[in-house]
């Protein structure tokens, strides 16, 4: 009995990645609606190009002084993977989402208003060495934005 | 008397939220040209409109501040302007410019002799009331802040002289800032109630009218690059004195974020008639470092 359970909860859990506790799956915990179209997931240079960016920005965010602690301790493989799923569906890309929802990813963190603000930093840093236009980063950066309300608890 | 009143008032709206969070303090965390430039006021806004954001690089976690050295070259007058302000909290600013108008040698001309310079200063204090111009990305609401400024002209005798009911005034303000991220525009809108003739520097009210009148600030402007801004501002003048016509003000401008921590913004600057003077027009150059 503990044997199945055991083994259907590594079943679900991808490979290289630490179990996380049950959620609703559901493309509506991205946070934000996407695009209508793909043009902005094709200017991002879909997914080559969103893995390039996704990868760096967690790069970014773990040699960065400002927050490279909030990083410390995560799944960062797991991290990777929803970040490029949200991006994919947020951007048009038409994947699906399956990560857990923006407050109870960052539940527990006390992000601040300024860790927000780094990583966005490091973002667009990311975005621009990409080679991604002014004006589509900041299409991005909009949608990402109001996340801020349920991110930001201190 | 009702000024101290007022800033007390301010800060006893900014206090008591603060402690209860007991938020770990941090300076810092606003985003590149965010806190926009200062204004020849001393308050944080564009070039001459005053604008919601509050001064520093500040959050709702820390205290910023910032200093500016403003210089708006004419083809009769100078105008130079140096302030600072501090943001507490995102939430609070509080302000102090002064403003020197060079006459150079069209003071000859008005009878002030050469060189003759006309001065004020002003205290100013804003508090954003709603609103978060950056991240509220999803909605239309603005971020909206009220401010007020006191301002003292320095030569009490001479705005008497021609006209001016008083050398000492206040105005009073409601300004109106948006960020449309996604198509990389910032807005902004003030309603400013004034007397003040020519900011203040020819004195407040005058022979013209003599009392206060609702004034419009408008700036709009275009992300070029996370460092990189331009635009254009407008600003309504009361016109109170009878000896001169004052026009409204106008500016193109470009504001570059050079660094972290400093800014410079370039623009063409029209200020209209000034005491006569027509054709106020010319270069208005600003340096403005922010923590």
């Amino acid at each position: 009995m503990i044997l199945t359970l055991a083994l259907s909860l590594a079943l679900q859990t991808p490979p290289g990645e630490e179990s996380v506790a049950p959620y609703a799956r559901s493309d509506a915990n991205a946070g934000a609606t996407p695009f209508p179209d793909d043009r902005l997931w094709r200017t991002f240079g879909a997914a080559p190009g969103v893995a390039r960016i996704v990868d760096r920005l967690v790069e970014l965010n773990q040699n960065d002084p400002r927050i490279a602690d909030i990083f410390k301790g995560q799944d960062l493989v797991r991290l990777r993977r929803v970040l490029k799923e949200q991006f994919c569906y947020i951007l048009g890309g038409g994947c699906t989402y399956s990560g857990r929802d923006m407050k109870a990813a960052h539940h527990n963190m006390g992000l601040q208003t300024a860790d927000m603000a780094a990583l966005v930093e490091n973002l667009q840093r990311a975005m621009r060495e990409s080679g991604v236009p002014f004006a589509a980063q900041n299409q991005l950066l909009a949608k990402l934005a109001p996340m801020k309300r349920v991110v930001v608890t201190r | 008397m009702r000024m101290r009143l007022f800033c007390l008032a301010i800060l006893s709206l900014c206090l008591p939220a603060s402690p209860i969070l007991a938020a770990e303090y941090r300076s810092g965390g606003k985003l590149l040209l965010t806190d926009g430039i200062s204004t020849v006021e001393g308050a944080g806004g564009g070039g001459i409109a005053s604008w919601a954001t509050i001064a520093g690089q500040e959050t709702d976690a820390g205290i910023g501040g910032a200093a500016h050295a403003t210089l708006v070259a004419l083809p009769a007058f100078t105008l130079t302007a140096l302030g600072a302000s501090i943001g507490l909290r995102d939430r609070v600013e509080l302000s102090y410019g002064r403003q020197r108008f060079d006459t150079r040698a069209a003071g000859a001309a008005l009878g002030l002799g050469r060189g003759f310079t006309f001065g004020q200063d002003i205290v100013g204090a804003k508090l954003r009331l709603v609103g978060d111009a950056v991240y509220d990305q999803d909605r239309w609401l603005p971020q909206i802040s009220v401010g007020i400024q006191y301002k003292r002209a320095n030569q009490d005798t001479v705005v008497r002289a021609v006209g001016a009911a008083q050398s000492r005034g206040t105005d009073l303000y409601v300004a109106a800032t948006k960020l449309l991220l996604a198509e990389g525009l910032v807005l902004n809108g003030t309603l400013r109630w004034t007397k003040a003739n020519q900011l203040g520097l020819l004195g407040f009210g005058g022979d013209g009218r003599r009392g206060r009148s609702v004034q419009f600030e408008g700036s709009a402007a275009k992300l070029l690059s996370s460092r990189l801004v331009v635009g254009a501002e407008f600003r309504s003048k009361p016109d109170n004195l009878r000896f001169a016509r004052e026009d409204h003000a106008f500016d193109l401008f470009a504001a570059w974020a050079i660094a972290r921590h400093l800014t410079v913004t370039a623009a063409y600057a029209d200020l209209g008639s000034i005491a006569t003077v027509r054709r106020q027009r010319g270069p208005f150059l600003s340096l403005r470092t922010a923590f």
